[in-house]
């Protein structure tokens, strides 16, 4: 069981869309995390490298900066092995790059922007998730 | 530099986002798909609220000539909605469903230097890294992604 937080999801979906706007506002850019990563590990240029690398490292310092305000510590409970999560990790990368983007990209930026495409792409990677989920829970039974 | 300092605080609103939400838990994603069992409906608001502002704020900012600090809006420019916009999404959210985690949400939780997220995180971008490779050998040149 994991706790109903009406009020921190909300809040936490208002600030991504805050940084969605900011990016695009400053930067011209989809505030994605998968085109984001890619630009990373294959750099088109060194200013387009720099953005994208202190973008990055925003993201990776975001659990010092919230434990050092709120005092409580960064929840990750994984309920699944270790084999899923490199399985998963693997089916993600290559699914998100053959897909053009992921839940920021198209379920955020792109339904934002009312593209087909991402509207397309959200309906069915929500739709696949749900399906995945029931099977493993409740078809095949236990934890994978 | 400015520009550096401003991109590194946009991920770092966005991050504290993905964790105040509870994205950055996989057992909370995985009850928000769990309908028929242990839900957790929270991500829809994670998810409402984001879209909500984004759609509200894009309104104004691409009325704009111009980005701030850039020269042009890099806005996508695929628009076919092919097998392989489909095949895609089916795998990540196939892939989103067994772990919990997507790239977005396990990005700002390598900082906390969990080893579940380091090995999903080293095989996601393996994942990205093989797809590239398969997308480049069949000569594609897609297009920027879209996120």
């Amino acid at each position: 069981m994991t706790e109903f937080t009406p009020i921190a999801s909300l809040v936490g979906g208002i600030l991504i869309g805050i940084a969605s706007i900011l990016l695009m506002g400053f930067m011209g850019r989809i505030m994605g995390a998968t085109g984001i990563l890619a630009g990373f590990v294959w750099p088109t240029s060194r200013e387009d490298w720099a953005w994208r690398a202190t973008l990055l490292a925003g993201m990776v310092t975001a659990p010092a900066l919230y434990v050092l305000v709120s005092g409580t510590p960064v929840e990750v409970q994984v309920p699944v092995s270790t084999a899923a999560m490199i399985a998963s990790g693997l089916i993600v990368g290559v699914g998100v790059t053959f897909g053009g983007g992921c839940t920021s990209g198209h379920g955020v930026c792109g339904m934002a922007r009312v593209s087909p495409r991402s509207i397309v792409a959200t309906l069915v990677f929500m739709a696949a998730a749900f399906v995945t989920v029931y099977v493993t829970r409740h078809v095949i039974g236990g934890a994978v | 530099m400015m520009r550096y300092i401003l991109t590194y605080l946009i991920g770092l609103i966005f991050g504290v986002g993905i964790i105040l939400g509870g994205m950055a838990n996989p057992a909370k994603v995985l009850n928000f798909f769990d309908i028929a069992g242990t839900w957790d409906p929270s991500l829809a608001f994670v998810m409402g609220g984001a879209l909500g502002v984004t759609a509200l704020g894009y309104r104004f900012v691409l009325k704009r000539p111009a980005p701030a600090m850039a020269d042009v809006f890099h806005l996508p420019t695929l628009r076919s909605i092919d097998a392989r916009l489909i095949g895609g999404s089916i795998a990540f959210g196939v892939g989103w469903g067994l772990a919990g985690f997507c790239p977005g949400g396990a990005l700002p939780a390598v900082g906390t230097l969990h080893p579940a997220v380091l090995t999903f995180t080293v095989a996601m971008i393996a994942g990205i890294v093989v797809a590239k490779a398969l997308q480049n050998r069949n000569g594609n040149t897609s297009a920027e992604a879209n996120a």
